[in-house]
């Protein structure tokens, strides 16, 4: 009942919600604190599933299945193992500091506003906790809906053009998916006499080499559209730099953790054969990623956009670790997901509190911040080292992992990646000796407000859960061990060695 | 033909009764005061509906006696009643644009039912000469209708229009009938289906004429590519109710009659592997042809109602797609995108038809900037039947194109599977143009919130209900659907 209650609260809310009148926007307050306090409730339920949570098991837990089109084999069927438990404490999390960050920065329309991030909640727990693929692509392109709603009414100059962009981007996509989720289902009908959309039994599907390569390329696409991996993230700029504070902290934090999660629990695990074949292409875009991502965030004058070309590079390392195909690999992979959640939804928050102060994101208008704010000074710092990977912070250890992943697989891979820890640091770095360091150059910077309570609320959260994933590791480490391990060992062994011309039954039919 | 049973006609009858009582109701009525002449048809089609329901028969192993050339089995029965839904709710969307628009009620109403009867009929019809009967009833009535507004050049062009290319089509499939006559001595189509099966004619250049004409009548009627050219004039010049009207309510029964001509008298000519390609490769390009050019035309359209046309080529390229399956999903899913895609581009139009004025029709892209902000209840309506026909979930548009395209995939039409998921994100994209202006683009002036009458309130209602619970619990009318086709083809 858990997990369903934890996506069914927030849908709910939304719905109850929209019941609220408020045409002349007069119960704006009401509606903030009811939104905020159905987020909460999520995730408080994501809490109490993290605590029931059995780390000794690598099964599939807290599994609910009841037949929704029976003639098909679809049935509303979820669960949680080691790897979605995470990102699932994620959402929860980032969903009531994403509403935090919006109190002063939306004012129109704030019901909308509020309805269209539950439903986006919803939809993302939804995601991670479907073991049924056609649930997981109702979820999935569901969640398109208020994302795009939120950059285009939300969002700053652009948004429409960002909108649109994000919503084709993605659905391209992911309807190429959709084909080749009805072939598994299809290729499930003819080997054991039905329809099913049943994850675990696809994974057993012994499906043939060349038909793998195909259905492998479309759900990758798919994902790697998502993560955003290198050459499909040109939405992302656009999208993060036009979607309001609370947009991009989903955004980053959780919407790209769907692609790498993707892959993760679909793409690879299905169809090994081609993962291994094609590992080290995907892996050589990765790179690539890292490099490029990095050296176009230190030009870029907006600090959203040089965090958003930061998320780029960051991904790459996930990337990177899912295609070393070994447990400190996917661990580290996984577990940079979470980090880098925490840090760019840390990030963006922050940005978006300067934004807020000055309606400008660009670095020159700032200087000296030091000086008015030495409190949003000292949580922007902390955030930046995280999203570094300075030891003893989040992300030192997720890229310490998948960089070790990728060096007993493949060590070529990680010479180009570990140029990109080194620029890393020096955009943000950089940026944040523009910003926050020297004096105060501009006046309009000199009276500047510091943290206020509310804002407090939202950033404390963030830089003490990077302390704490930077100095107890295991904490987080431990409940996704065995799934992982699980994981590896599938994509590892579960190659099936059949020769070409099998595949040409399914296709002449 | 012995053993005659009337039952198989009682949904025609019910609303045939409903459309006299609605002429005679306005011929006697006394100046003044206006007739509820709606209400005629309501009951009528209510009574149609629940026969329909009656009659359908929940045990398909046993054959249903028919009444000669009028078949009342399951197949028809579920298209009937998607017509029934269709007409009531077309009713009651016009109750308020009727007396806005000054349209004569009584001819009206009249004309629609009539018309639903030919369409009833055009699916339960199991003749050659009676399908074209039924289609010659239809589109009397529809003709009219397009051109309904007489004081309005755009109307009377429309219905001129399609009156001419209508007739042409009609000749097309007369022509058919008599070449398919000419070769099997018979307009039944279970004799038909037993001439063709019984003799290896695949060869007989006469069968394919006849089988390409009657090909191009019904691509004609379902405004198939290339045949579709009269579609966007006719919708864009007609009231936006008929619009709607036509294009849910006419595509369903020349669908039904197409699927039920190809895949019953003609399913041996389906797929001639030996000697040249038989029908279903050709239906094949058409359909891909069509949903192509459907949405790539649609994106460059201003107005709402000439995008929505195209739209609704596109989706008739989905239905063939289901036709070219042919397998039991296939069948199924098509009687099940009928129902989905009748509803909410009926509901799509009813908005328009809503938003519009008795000066002007509402209906050019512009008109609809920041309609949030004035009637946000209709914008969300609006917004929610356009995520459908994008095929976006949790909707009914969502599950009738995984139908369409898992049957696809199962018959090994991938290409076609893959043409009809990328124009499917192309149309999202001239969707979401209506979708930015509402919401996202401002309007000079603060426009007047559009009036709801309260029927067309329920109808919308009813509308969005249908198409969240065909969209999240698809899984009894998915049952009926399969039901519906099982021993028929």
């Amino acid at each position: 009942m858990l997990l369903t209650l934890s996506w069914v609260i927030p849908l709910a809310g939304a719905i109850l919600l929209l019941l609220v009148p408020n045409r002349d926007g007069s119960r704006d307050g009401v509606i903030r604190w009811l939104a905020l306090a159905l987020s909460i409730a999520a995730f408080a339920v994501t809490l109490v599933i993290w605590a029931r949570f059995d780390s000794a098991s690598a099964d599939f837990q807290m599994v609910e299945r009841v037949p929704w089109i029976p003639a098909f084999g679809i049935d509303y069927y979820v669960g949680i193992d080691g790897i979605s438990l995470l990102l699932v404490v994620l959402t929860g999390f980032l969903t009531p500091i994403a509403l935090l960050s919006s109190w002063e920065g939306i004012e129109k329309k704030v019901k909308e506003f509020s309805v269209f991030i539950l439903a986006l909640e919803a939809a993302m727990l939804g995601v991670f906790i479907s073991l049924d693929l056609f649930l997981f692509y109702v979820f999935w392109d569901a969640m398109l809906i208020p994302m795009y709603f939120l950059i285009g009414i939300w969002g700053y100059d652009q948004r429409i053009y960002a909108a649109i962009k994000f919503m084709l981007y993605t659905m391209a996509g992911s309807v190429l998916m959709l084909v080749a989720i009805l072939a598994l289902a299809y290729m499930h009908s003819e080997s054991a006499g039905s329809y099913t959309f049943d994850l675990l039994k696809l994974y057993a599907l012994e499906i043939p080499r060349t038909t793998q390569t195909w259905l492998f390329l479309a759900f990758t696409v798919a994902f790697a559209i998502k993560v955003p991996l290198f050459p499909f993230h040109t939405w992302l700029p656009d999208a993060h730099v036009q979607a309001p504070t609370a947009g991009s902290i989903i955004l980053a934090g959780v919407l790209l953790k769907m692609g790498t999660y993707g892959l993760v629990r679909f793409a690879f695990p299905l169809f090994p054969a081609a993962a291994h074949e094609f590992a080290p292409w995907i892996a050589g875009l990765a790179v690539i990623g890292i490099v490029y991502g990095a050296l176009v965030a230190m030009v870029q004058p907006d600090m959203k956009k040089l965090v958003a070309y930061s998320s780029v590079s960051h991904l790459g390392f996930v990337v990177l670790g899912i295609c070393a195909m070994n447990v400190q690999g996917m661990q580290g992979a996984v577990y940079q997901m979470l980090a880098h959640g925490i840090s760019t939804g840390g990030l963006f928050l922050l940005v978006g509190m300067l934004s807020d102060r000055r309606h400008t994101r660009l670095i020159s208008e700032f200087g000296g911040l030091k000086n008015s704010m030495p409190r949003l000074t000292a949580a922007f710092l902390i955030i930046t080292l995280a999203s570094i990977g300075m030891p003893a912070l989040n992300g030192f250890i997720g890229e310490f992992l998948t960089m070790l992943g990728a060096f007993l697989w493949d060590p070529r891979f990680v010479v180009v990646a570990g140029l990109g820890v080194i620029l890393s640091a020096v955009y943000m770095l950089w940026m944040f000796q523009r910003v926050y360091l020297g004096p105060i150059t501009n006046d309009k910077n000199a009276r500047l407000p510091d943290l206020q309570p509310r804002e407090w609320a939202s950033v404390l959260p963030l830089c003490a859960l990077a302390i704490a994933m930077g100095v107890f590791p295991s904490l987080f480490l431990a409940p996704m061990e065995l799934s992982v391990k699980k994981v590896v060992e599938r994509v590892q062994t579960g190659q099936p060695a059949r020769a070409d011309n099998a595949g040409q039954r399914v296709r002449t039919e | 033909m012995p053993n005659l049973q009337l039952d198989a006609v009682v949904p025609m009858l019910c609303v045939t009764l409903g459309a006299l009582a609605a002429m005679g109701g306005e011929a006697l009525r006394g100046k003044g005061p206006r007739m509820p002449v709606g209400w005629f048809g309501i009951i009528g089609l209510a009574g149609a509906a629940v026969s329909a329901v009656i009659l359908w028969n929940p045990t398909p192993e046993a054959f249903r006696e028919d009444f000669g050339v009028i078949v009342a089995d399951n197949f028809g029965l579920f298209v009937t009643l998607v017509l029934a839904v269709v007409g009531i709710l077309t009713i009651m969307f016009s109750s308020q644009v009727i007396h806005r628009d000054n349209l004569p009620a009584g001819e009206y109403y009249a004309l629609l039912l009539f018309s639903i009867v030919g369409m009833m009929m055009m699916a339960t019809a199991t003749d050659l000469l009676v399908i074209f009967v039924a289609l010659e009833v239809l589109s009397l009535a529809v003709y009219v209708l397009t051109g309904i507004r007489r004081d309005n050049l755009a109307g009377t062009e429309a219905a001129f229009k399609y009156f001419l290319l209508g007739a042409i089509s009609s000749a097309f499939f007369l022509y058919g009938i008599a070449f398919t006559y000419g070769v099997t001595h018979s307009t039944r189509l279970s004799a038909i289906a037993q001439y063709l099966s019984a003799q290896s004619m695949s060869g007989e250049p006469m069968v394919l004429v006849a089988l390409g004409l009657l090909l191009v009548g019904f691509a004609f009627k379902i405004s198939a590519v290339p045949f579709h050219m009269w579609t966007p004039d006719a919708y864009e010049g007609a009231p936006a109710i008929v619009t709607g009207f036509m294009s849910t309510g006419v595509k369903a029964a020349a669908f039904a009659a197409f699927v039920r001509v190809f895949l019953s008298s003609f399913e041996p000519f389906r797929d001639l592997s030996a000697a040249g390609p038989g029908w279903a490769p050709v239906v094949a390009v058409l359909a891909a042809a069509t949903m192509i050019l459907g949405t790539v035309v649609g994106v460059a359209q201003g107005n709402l109602k000439r995008m929505l046309a195209y739209s609704s080529i596109a989706h008739g390229g989905y239905l063939m797609v289901g036709l070219v399956a042919a397998n039991a999903v296939g069948k199924a899913a098509i009687l099940f995108y009928l129902l989905a895609y009748s509803v909410t581009n009926l509901a799509a139009f009813g908005v328009i038809a809503m938003l519009g004025a008795r000066d002007r029709a509402n209906d050019s892209l512009r008109d609809y900037a920041g309609l949030w902000h004035s009637s946000p209840g209709l914008a969300a309506l609006m917004t929610v039947c356009l995520l459908s026909l994008g095929g976006l979930p949790p909707t009914a548009g969502f599950i009738g194109k995984w139908y369409i395209f898992q049957a696809a995939v199962s018959a090994g039409y991938y290409w076609l599977a893959i043409i009809g998921v990328l124009t499917s994100v192309v149309s999202v994209f001239f969707y979401l143009r209506v979708v930015v202006m509402m919401y996202m683009a401002d309007r000079d002036g603060a426009p007047e919130p559009a009036r709801v009458s309260g029927f067309g309130m329920v109808a919308l209602t009813l509308s969005i209900v249908v198409i969240f619970y065909l969209g999240i619990l698809p899984a009894p009318i998915l049952d009926f659907a399969g039901k519906s086709i099982a021993t028929i083809f």
